[in-house]
């Protein structure tokens, strides 16, 4: 009927009672050692800079790959099943298409007739439009996931490819990218790391920290206090650690996250199929020790990240919080693009793109989520009327499978097409006259994206508030730094906005305190007149 | 003036103890409600559930106590003298009348004590320890059968028995002085010995 650790409370207490021992917690285990920071040296058993099939002045990217399918012949085929790849997932339970190729976001906002510039992002060469061919295994991208020298970077504007001639970079700055040097990246490949992952993860929605708050460059070499897993002294853990990662299908996905998991630790070796992704796949589902037994029933209501990230950016990086397209395409009096700086020279007005907010320690949002998430697609009937929720985390208190977690919300303003009542497709980037990067026309720029999702602009442009939730999840503190007791059991907490639980100091019921301390204020104020009046007599009577 | 030997040494050991954890529960209980911040609430929520096994593992000797001695006796509820009790404590008392209850060891409560004392043991105690229980495994009580239960009514309950028992005390606490003299419960409560008309 009773659990070892339900136990330790009433042994403990009659210990006391009798006063015959000294308490000590019997469960309380000494934690787990740290292990060993993983070596800097490579343990492969292949040094590749000894091969002659890389001993070559690669052209381009493409040649590089045709040289790895040499050996790794299987590896471009598995990567053309994988999201890296296709930029397409179909959510098996709500059927919505999904990916990076459909989903209108509200940072840059979409893909679609953007291509040359959002594939520097993909696992690809040559993305620039929809004669791409995804069947093709030289066009697999397998350096930026696997190079270790940090000089290979894929440019916005080459569809995927970085550099081969010495090219402006960043574009009218002045200074210059010498050609990339293929025949000594492709000699020192080996696996991914934090660094090659975060090449695009630490830098979506153009720039580094922008897009997730919790996933941006300082961990590329964090200390204990930003991730404990990351820490680059202690665990160092690279991103496949977690997300485990076979035949180059990365598991670990927002778009079907798994928010709680009630079965504990995945054993190595298990045939289960469950998401290794996860708090629980290791630390399992009673992780705190017999002396903490309490914190252990939290989690059938609790993420873990709730209490173990107690706040996102938690580096010297600013995150973006919101993007206002709205203001977007004023220039000056010359006809000039404007970019304004705030004091940590932040962008926060650019032409381009509207204005920005951005901020760090930003304390996450909170709120139910079974780890179904609905999109708003492009199509769907949005108005201005109300905010548009681009993606809405599905769950409630009454959800076996919804956990409370911390989310990062990104607000913003953006594009929509009033005719249609849809979130708009908009042409930003390319090298034409239609592109809002180059031209600042709203309508042309409309036109053509909208066109190129298979839709004609009706003609009215209109902004409408939207949110995006990321779920929050890297940067995990160390345990000395998780949140306490205090942080959701009071007054307006972390947790005040979270429904359907009786949260013990948040909650209670005003009448039956208002009763219970006006009979107990009464009972004082009687006896007390009580006692005073025999006070008076007594002294009266000398 | 007289003095009788009223609470033997495990009682008085009992009632202190008692004493000691019921106020150390209502202000560590309160500030888990949520009505005042003091300790901190985990701290808080340690000193209260360890005192509340404390009180539960006296408990057992306490109705132990009773019954091998037959004291528990001493709580049957009489009507006699209720009325002359009440009467007393609202006129008589201010004007030296009699005590209409004369203390001995057989009835060391007077009927209003014995009605009052009943009360907290058959329904403020209970109500507490039963709430309270709840309220602590609440995570058992699916695999108990008791999923249908909702922690807001169980800690609803628990306060209210939390009232009760602060009215109680507070009352407790000023009939203390209502003795011979205004000292004269409280030190028979500590030595034994009561002194009486």
């Amino acid at each position: 009927m009773f659990t070892k650790d339900q136990l330790i409370a009433p042994v403990l207490g009659i210990a006391i009672a009798m006063a015959l021992l000294v308490a000590t917690p019997a469960g309380a285990t000494a934690p787990p050692a740290v292990a060993e920071p993983v070596a800097e040296k490579s343990k492969s058993t292949a040094d590749h800079s000894k091969f002659e099939e890389l001993d070559i002045n690669f052209k381009s990217g493409p040649e590089v790959t045709q040289a790895c399918l040499k050996c790794h012949t299987e590896a471009a085929k598995q990567i053309h099943k994988t999201k890296h790849w296709s930029w397409e997932y179909t959510n098996p339970v709500t059927g919505q298409k999904l990916g990076k190729k459909n989903v209108i976001n509200n940072f840059c906002t979409s893909v679609t007739s953007n291509n040359s510039f959002c594939s520097a992002c993909h696992i690809g060469y040559g993305w620039a439009d929809d004669s791409f061919d995804f069947t093709s295994e030289a066009n697999v991208d397998c350096i930026v996931c696997h190079d270790t020298t940090g000089n290979y970077k894929k440019l916005p504007g080459l569809s995927g490819h970085p550099n081969y001639e010495t090219m402006e970079w960043p574009p009218h700055s002045g200074k210059f990218r010498p050609p990339t040097d293929l025949k000594k990246i492709a000699q020192n490949v080996g696996p991914t790391s934090r660094k090659t992952c975060g090449t695009c993860h630490f830098r979506g929605g153009g720039g580094d920290a922008v897009k997730h708050g919790d996933l941006d460059s300082s961990l590329e070499n964090p200390g204990r206090y930003l991730d404990v897993h990351m820490d680059s002294e202690g665990l160092n853990f690279s991103c496949s650690r977690c997300h485990v990662t076979d035949e180059h299908e990365v598991s670990g996905s927002r778009y079907a996250v798994t928010a709680a998991d009630e079965k504990g630790v995945l054993i190595p070796g298990s045939q289960d199929t469950r998401n290794p992704t996860t708090c629980v796949a290791c630390h399992g589902n009673t992780p705190h020790p017999d002396k903490m037994a309490k914190l252990n029933d939290h989690t059938r209501k609790l993420a873990c990240q709730t209490c173990h990230i107690p706040a996102y950016a938690r580096s010297t990086l600013q995150t973006k919080m919101s993007w206002d397209w709205s203001t977007a395409g004023k220039l000056d009096e010359q006809g000039h693009r404007i970019q304004l700086k705030n004091s940590a020279g932040k962008v926060v007005y650019d032409s381009k793109k509207g204005n920005f907010t951005y901020d760090r320690y930003v304390v996450p949002e909170y709120q139910w989520f079974n780890g179904e998430v609905k999109f708003t697609l492009f199509g769907d009937k949005v108005s201005d009327d109300e905010v548009v929720k681009i993606n809405d985390f599905q769950g409630d208190a009454d959800d076996p499978d919804a956990r409370i977690w911390p989310v990062r919300v990104f607000r913003g303003k953006q594009m929509y097409d009033k005719g249609l009542q849809t979130l708009a497709v908009m042409h930003t980037a390319g090298e034409d006259d239609a592109a809002f990067w180059g031209n600042y026309d709203w309508d042309k720029a409309m036109e053509w994206g909208m066109r190129a999702a298979g839709s004609e602009y009706s003609g009215e442009l209109g902004f409408v508030s939207t949110e995006m939730s990321w779920p929050i999840t890297h940067m995990v503190s160390p345990k000395e730094d998780a949140l306490g007791c205090e942080s959701c059991h009071t007054d307006g907490g972390r947790l005040a906005g979270i429904e359907g639980i009786y949260l013990p100091a948040r909650d209670r019921m005003p009448l039956i305190d208002t009763i219970g301390f006006g009979l107990a204020l009464l009972a004082l104020i009687g006896v007390l007149i009580h006692g005073g009046i025999r006070v008076i007599l007594a002294k009266r009577e000398g | 003036m007289e003095r009788i030997y009223i609470f033997k040494r495990f009682e008085r050991f009992w009632h202190w103890t008692q004493a000691l954890l019921i106020i150390t529960m209502m202000i560590t209980g309160f500030e888990i409600h949520g009505t005042y911040t003091n300790l901190g609430f985990e701290t808080a929520v340690e000193v209260h559930t360890i005192a509340a096994w404390a009180l539960i593992t006296l408990w057992v000797f306490a109705i132990f106590w009773h019954f091998t001695t037959g004291e528990w006796k001493q709580y049957i509820p009489t009507t006699e003298k209720v009325e002359a009790m009440m009467r007393y404590y609202l006129t008589g008392i201010f004007t030296h009348a009699e005590h209409p209850f004369r203390q001995t060891t057989l009835h060391k409560h007077n009927p209003l004590q014995r009605l009052a004392y009943l009360f907290v043991k058959l329904m403020i105690n209970p109500l507490i320890w039963a709430s309270g229980f709840l309220y602590l495994f609440y995570t058992s009580w699916e695999s108990w059968g008791l999923g249908w239960m909702n922690l807001e009514w169980i800690a609803t309950a628990h306060v209210i028995g939390a009232f009760m028992m602060l009215i109680f005390f507070i009352a407790h606490i000023y009939l203390a002085t209502t003795g011979h003299k205004p000292m004269s419960h409280i030190k028979a409560m500590i030595t034994g010995w009561e002194e009486i008309d």
